[in-house]
């Protein structure tokens, strides 16, 4: 089983966070992963990328290759789509709804996610208000986690385990948020 | 053994630690500043060994010299550029006897993703003499730095380990040994092999030189460069370094029979191995991360029998990071596209100054202040302050290398220019700022220094800056700056105006000036903030380090 996810969002969305907890769980369950990130100036605000592979042998390279992600998981319309040669013809994308606008030539969003729906496999996740619901607003990537849950090769209670892990040392209400959130985006991509 | 989940970078600092090393020096820059990061984590949890951020690169190596020429091992890191700053110290530090462990980490950023260059520094390695190890895991960066000290004690030379971006900010599973001891003090028994006279010196280099052959020696039977022959296949051999290899194997199933393949981990270029390979072959491709450093190497300056592939022949583009797909095309694998945009033009999304940040507010000062004036010139710097180079702001209009806005000024405004304006974080003024503004001092250059003093070293995650930045504005005025025409002024919204009425004054006077616009990283307060408040939630994959076995 190989396995290569591409994270997408703006600097600062969480990206890294989103990837962090898909990796834990994914070496919990004893897969090999390869998480490659970029920090430094370009985190500022800029479009940021994340890849995570897994797998259930050594993995070589830490970079997914163009047309071989199973996943691009989205924090971001537009970043979402910025990734798409990244994708596999059989791969899925995942994306929240919502636009982040820090610069003036942000095409027209309908129009954005009129061409994400027809991609062969998407799903958009209106993951601010489904934070919301679940109590915080900053739980945004736990959600997105959650509806990606349904693709990742990876047992939901291995993800569970990983968000509690990652957030139990934030005291109680925020893990239970995370876990509502988590189960929230699940239901919400199912 | 011990399995730990870590980071390139992660894996260079502990192994430096598991090596037994008793001091650790850096300066903060992207992609190599995590490692520094661990050993501080590790300090404050273990006490040992010593780590500590430095003013630059340069007192940073010499800050590690001087722990080897106690007799301890010492680590040095930083990013490629930096080992232009510590250039000095490290090529001369070649020609001392090193007694105790010295190795030097850079990680260099092919593709610039955080840089304003991609050199490839095992030219640096070539060019003092010393080994050169270049790890294509987070295992070998683990194991490699381990054995660097023991080779840097074996050959007395420093080692240099050489990261690349990729690497460094990748994590994985890395098994770890057992730790060694630190080293007892024990002072370099012959000074004279560390007193670099003409006559020490001499001798010292052409001790270097006659060890040249030990080191190419080790280097062509070391288990780092791997040579595997096939003679089914006399088409085509390869050649990777460092991470390139990651790609290469990963290709290999579609390659049908294997091409004869060596890996080069450590250089000098194990050349035996090299001939070895070339023998039996037609056509060699060479793929590296970086420079075509190994492949011009094999060029030569005449023509041979062996055709050599790689950047400098185009199948591989000459600039830019190597990518698996641009090693697949190398090597004649039909390309995968993914899926295409189509009826979407996505616009670029560039980094951009935080909301809020406190250099937006002192850019606009600066902006108002320079508003109806003839013709200006605006000399900036490297850090988060860069970023004024874009719309909004297009405030500055120079960026090379650290420090340089206050020599480019002094030198514009010695070529008539005026006025100029120089500008340049809090940071970076103390990592070179310092020296071109004694200069600007002397000559009582006609030009204004622009401080942006946001308390932290932002751009690469705001690290405490050298000296705090109360003494800022004392140390300006110890160089002798005119404490009439030294301001420190508060860069808040509400003082844009005010702010840009003193600046418009200095800017008019003539001679030196420094204003000091001074206000917290909004990323720091917030971090503070966080800090007091107790809730945190993860920002960076940092939480994952684990022990898991």
């Amino acid at each position: 089983m190989n396995y290569g996810i591409l994270f997408a969002g703006v600097g600062g969305q969480g990206v890294l966070s989103m990837a962090a907890i898909i990796g834990r769980a994914a070496m919990a369950e004893g897969l090999h992963a390869k998480q490659s990130e970029v920090h430094g100036m370009a985190q500022r605000g800029g479009a940021v990328q994340a890849h995570l592979r897994l797998s259930d042998g050594p993995i070589e390279s830490d970079l997914i290759a163009l047309g071989s992600a199973d996943l691009i998981l989205s924090l971001e319309p537009v970043e979402g789509l910025r990734y798409l040669r990244f994708l596999s013809r059989t791969g899925t994308l995942i994306t929240a709804a919502a636009a982040f606008v820090n610069i003036p030539d942000y095409p027209d969003i309908e129009g954005v996610l009129q061409r994400i729906r027809g991609l062969p496999r998407a799903i958009v996740i209106e993951s601010d208000r489904i934070a919301e619901q679940a109590g915080d607003l900053q739980t945004v990537n736990t959600v997105m986690v959650g509806a990606a849950s349904h693709v990742l090769p990876l047992e939901p209670e291995s993800l569970e385990a990983a968000l509690t892990a990652t957030f139990e040392r934030k005291g109680e209400q925020v893990l239970r948020a995370n876990l509502a959130a988590f189960r929230a985006g699940r239901a919400a991509a199912g | 053994m011990t399995q730990r989940i870590l980071l390139g970078d992660e894996s260079v600092a502990l192994g430096a630690i598991h090596a037994g090393i008793s001091a650790a020096y850096a300066y903060p820059g992207t992609p190599s500043t995590e490692i520094m990061e661990y050993l501080l984590r590790h300090q404050a949890t273990h006490r040992r060994p010593h780590a500590a951020w430095c003013a630059n690169e340069k007192t940073a190596y010499e800050e590690a010299l001087g722990a080897c020429f106690a007799g301890r091992r010492a680590l040095v890191a930083m990013k490629h550029v930096g080992l232009n700053v510590a250039a000095d110290a490290f090529v001369n530090s070649a020609l001392v006897a090193v007694h105790g462990g010295l190795v030097v980490a850079v990680a260099d950023d092919p593709g610039m993703h955080s840089s304003q260059n991609e050199q490839d520094s095992r030219f640096y390695g070539d060019f003092a003499r010393v080994l050169t190890l270049e790890p294509a895991t987070q295992q070998e960066a683990y194991d490699m730095t381990r054995e660097a000290f023991d080779l840097s004690e074996a050959f007395r030379v420093p080692v240099l380990l050489r990261l690349v971006t990729r690497l460094a900010h990748s994590r994985t599973t890395v098994a770890t040994g057992a730790p060694r001891a630190e080293n007892p003090i024990h002072k370099a028994p012959q000074r004279s092999t560390w007193i670099l006279l003409p006559g020490n010196a001499r001798r010292q280099w052409s001790e270097l030189v006659a060890r040249q052959p030990d080191l190419l020696a080790w280097s062509e039977s070391c288990r780092w460069n791997h040579l595997a022959l096939h003679s089914a296949r006399r088409d085509l051999g390869v050649i990777t370094s460092g991470i390139a290899r990651n790609y290469y194997r990963e290709l290999l199933p579609e390659l049908g029979a294997a091409p004869s393949h060596l890996h080069v981990g450590a250089y000098p270029l194990p050349v035996e191995r090299v001939r070895m390979l070339a023998a039996q072959v037609e056509r060699v491709l060479v793929l590296e991360d970086g420079s075509p450093f190994i492949e011009r190497q094999l060029r030569g300056l005449l023509p041979g029998r062996l055709s050599v592939a790689g950047r400098m022949s185009g199948e591989i583009p000459p600039t830019g990071e190597l990518t698996p797909d641009l090693v697949r095309a190398a090597l004649g694998l039909d390309s995968r596209p993914g899926l295409a945009v189509e009826g979407v033009a996505l616009p670029n999304r560039p980094p951009q100054l935080c909301q809020g940040c406190p250099h937006a507010h002192a850019y606009k000062a600066l902006k108002q202040a320079l508003e109806g004036l003839e013709a200006s010139m605006v000399t900036a710097d490297i850090g988060c302050y860069t970023l004024g180079a874009l719309p909004p702001f297009s405030a500055i209009e120079s960026c090379v290398c650290m420090g340089a806005s206050i020599g480019m000024a002094k030198g514009a405004a010695e070529a008539g220019f005026h006025p100029v304006v120089a500008v340049i974080g809090d940071s970076t003024f103390l990592h070179s700022g310092l020296t071109a503004l004694m200069d600007a001092v002397a000559a009582n250059a006609n030009m204004t220094l622009l401080i942006l003093d946001n308390q932290t070293v932002g751009m690469t995650g705001a690290q405490d800056p050298i000296v705090p930045s109360a003494r800022l504005d004392a140390i300006v005025r110890g160089l002798g700056v005119d404490p009439d025409h030294c301001h420190v002024v508060d860069a808040h919204p509400r003082r844009v105006s005010q702010n840009a009425a003193i600046l418009r004054r200095e800017i008019e006077h003539r001679g030196l000036s420094v204003v000091i616009a001074r206000r917290e990283c909004k990323e720091v307060t917030r971090r503070k903030a966080r800090a007091a408040g107790g809730s945190e939630r993860a920002e960076t994959g940092a939480g994952t380090e684990a022990t898991i076995s």
